[in-house]
């Protein structure tokens, strides 16, 4: 018998495709004893003095949806690098639980290991990771080398990877012959060249310059796009975790304190450490327009004209109005001055909507809006994917929403 | 009675020689034929490499040397140089004496290499294994190398054979050790990333760590070989044929130009060797940047 009211909304909507439940990673030999110490509620330290055990991760759970970047950020030292090593086993958990697409890992054997690793998860790394005794070509293929794919096939494959990454002609260089940035793309390209459902990312790009940081997550964000993966981001940099993250957890040693979207994790933040680290962030990243976007006062139908165009603005006090036509579909705005000329006969109202202004979406991170709303004339008019006019936002509010 | 203050007493005394005696002469006495198989192996393999070395005549040798320096150093003037420095060898008369020299050597360092690198990558992969190995090496290394002869000579009598064991026993440490750890100190997200991307452990040995290793390991293989030559004049007093045996004979003769004479002949054979060895990692180092 079905009982549809024992299914929170939650395992309705979401699509799990890896959970990890109460994750504990230890160093050290005595880890029986440690882990008795820990549940009797001694403090870190103290444990690692008595019994030499590092709790470099600490009964850690979050969920990571199919499709979404999940991104896990903390200050080194945190456990995040730690957290993500266990999820492709490359450290074996002292404790807990990871289950992808249902399966606890941690059963596998030896060559269901292989299988999932050479399948379903790859891995960036901060410093790339690359082998220095092959070409740029060679790198990318390894994953397919290493599963025994014959070599026309991970050759074009690799081929194939290597131009989404934009490195054509660089496939027979060294190397060492690339700069940081295209290390990164070869580590990248290397990834996704086993076609896995799974990305870990551990700081792919804290070891680049900021500029070439920037191209890369926006690179990283396209092919995303293309190719739908899952990722699980690794970073330290708050900045970085809201622009890429749909889902992000706060980690402080060994433990998290917070999984939440970038905005309710703005919005509440669930203690001072938190808050610390969001005030430390650039708010432009954390917010898109939907958080700071106004219904126009002054909304003027196609059809009602400039009489009553005039009417609304001397009711509200402003010198322009939003025109849609029935549908809600934008128009454009029409000034005052203009709305007297319509008035007066000299031109007609078709021809006093000024409609070459800019637009943007309710999805749209305020940093991008940043240098149009510097040259625009007035409020920006939000529009949705049909051209619906769904509010405005001054600049006023874009200059608030940076404080 | 001494005085047990001032003098070590005799009570502490503990005798070391005569067992270590023992045991020889028990494996000369029981274990004769086996060393008698070694013996002829060994001499079966040194006659296979000496028509081998033989092969090359005086003039191809330098041809070789010439053009194998001019292409890992694209510098003519030191190509040119290392010929004529072999070249030189000849004319002072020692060309086959230095074939002889060359023969042990390489006889000595094909098998300190075929011993040396598994070992090498068995220490590397495993603590248990270090722990016992390197002081087991540490006392190859500084142990005299004349401590070597004796059992050599008892166990397989005199010649080149004795001679190639001791070298062998004597130059195998560097390439132990320089492979062990070389691949120890592979870059460990190198070695993560193979890992991460389902390598079985022997993919992730020869693909990945061996090839990362490779510029440590080929310095222990130079300094095999360096080792093999500076052991040619201790193995001449046991009977190894070639510039050893010249000096050897200088010494016993009192005969200061025949000495000198074939010590240099070993200086510029090990000058050629330690260049071409060293230009040959380097070599491998740009062709892998290019």
């Amino acid at each position: 018998m079905r009982k549809p009211e024992i299914l929170t909304p939650q395992s309705q909507e979401k699509d799990i495709i890896l959970r990890v439940d109460g994750l504990t990673k230890m160093f050290g030999a005595k880890k029986p004893q440690a882990r008795e110490m820990l549940r009797n509620g001694r403090s870190k330290e103290e444990i690692l003095k008595k019994t030499g055990v590092t709790i470099a991760v600490d009964d850690v759970s979050f969920e990571v949806e199919r499709g979404k970047i999940f991104s896990l950020i903390g200050l080194s030292g945190s456990g995040k690098s730690t957290v993500v090593r266990c999820l492709n086993l490359l450290l074996k958990p002292t404790a807990g639980h990871i289950y992808y697409e249902g399966e606890d890992i941690a059963a596998y054997s030896p060559r269901q290991l292989l299988k999932y690793r050479r399948e379903h998860i790859s891995m960036v790394f901060q410093s790339f990771g690359l082998l220095s005794h092959r070409n740029v070509l060679e790198n990318v293929a390894y994953g397919l080398e290493a599963r025994g794919i014959d070599k026309k096939t991970r050759t074009e494959k690799a081929m194939e990877m290597i131009t989404m990454v934009n490195l054509e002609g660089w496939e027979h260089k060294s190397t060492r012959d690339l700069s940081g940035g295209m290390r990164q793309r070869v580590g990248l390209a290397r990834a996704l060249a086993n076609n896995p459902d799974i990305l870990l990312m551990d700081e792919p790009f804290s070891a680049l310059d900021p500029l070439v940081r920037r191209d890369m997550q926006f690179e990283m964000l396209s092919i995303q796009e293309k190719l739908n993966k899952t990722i699980v981001f690794i970073t330290h940099d708050i900045d970085e975790a809201f622009k890429l993250g749909n889902t992000i957890s706060i980690m402080q040693d060994g433990r998290i304190i917070q999984t939440d979207t970038p905005e309710k994790m703005a919005q509440s933040p669930a203690n001072d450490y938190v808050r610390d680290f969001i005030n430390s962030a650039d708010k432009s990243q954390i917010y898109n327009v939907r958080n700071f976007m106004q219904r126009p006062s002054c909304l003027v139908r196609q059809k009602e004209g400039a009489q009553v165009a005039l009417k609304q603005m001397r009711a509200n006090d402003v010198s322009s109005a939003y025109v849609v036509n029935d549908r809600m579909k934008f128009m454009g705005v029409i000034t005052l001055d203009a709305a007297f000329r319509v008035r007066a006969g000299e031109i007609t109202f078709e021809e006093a909507l000024i409609n070459d202004m800019p637009s943007t979406t309710a999805d749209t991170q305020i940093s991008d809006l940043i240098p149009i709303a510097s040259h625009a004339k007035f409020p920006i008019a939000v529009l949705d994917d049909k051209g619906r006019l769904q509010g405005i936002i001054s600049k006023a509010a874009i200059l608030t929403s940076l404080t | 009675m001494e005085n047990w203050m001032t003098e070590f007493p005799e009570a502490f005394s503990v005798n070391i020689r005569e067992p270590i005696d023992n045991a020889i002469d028990y494996m000369v006495g029981n274990w004769g034929g086996f060393f008698d198989a070694i013996s002829k192996g060994l001499r079966a393999i040194l006659v296979q490499v000496r028509w081998v070395v033989d092969l090359v005549p005086w003039w191809l040798l330098l041809l070789i040397v010439f053009l194998i320096t001019l292409k890992l150093t694209r510098k003519p003037f030191r190509a040119a140089l290392y010929t004529a420095m072999l070249l030189f060898v000849g004319m002072i008369g020692l060309w086959s004496m230095m074939y002889a020299t060359l023969t042990i050597i390489i006889t000595s360092v094909i098998f300190a290499l075929l011993l040396g690198f598994p070992l090498g990558v068995l220490v590397s992969f495993s603590d248990r294994a270090s722990r016992l190995v390197r002081p087991l090496l540490d006392t190859m290394q500084t142990m005299p190398s004349f401590v070597y002869l004796i059992p050599a000579v008892m166990l397989l009598g005199l010649g080149n054979v004795p001679a190639v064991v001791a070298t062998v026993i004597y130059a195998m440490p560097p390439i132990v050790r320089m492979t062990s750890h070389g691949i120890r100190h592979v870059d460990k997200e190198v070695v993560e990333a193979a890992q991460s991307f389902g390598s079985t452990r022997s993919q992730l040995l020869f693909k990945v760590l061996i090839p990362q290793a490779m510029p440590t390991i080929m310095t222990g293989v130079n300094q095999t070989i360096m080792m093999a030559i500076s052991m040619v004049v201790t193995c001449s007093m046991i009977g190894a044929t070639g510039l050893g045996s010249e000096v050897l004979m200088g010494i016993n003769r009192l005969e200061s130009g025949r000495g000198f004479a074939a010590g240099i002949a070993l200086v510029i054979v090990a000058i050629v060797i330690d260049r071409l060895t060293q230009g040959a990692m380097k070599g491998e180092d740009t062709h892998a940047e290019a």
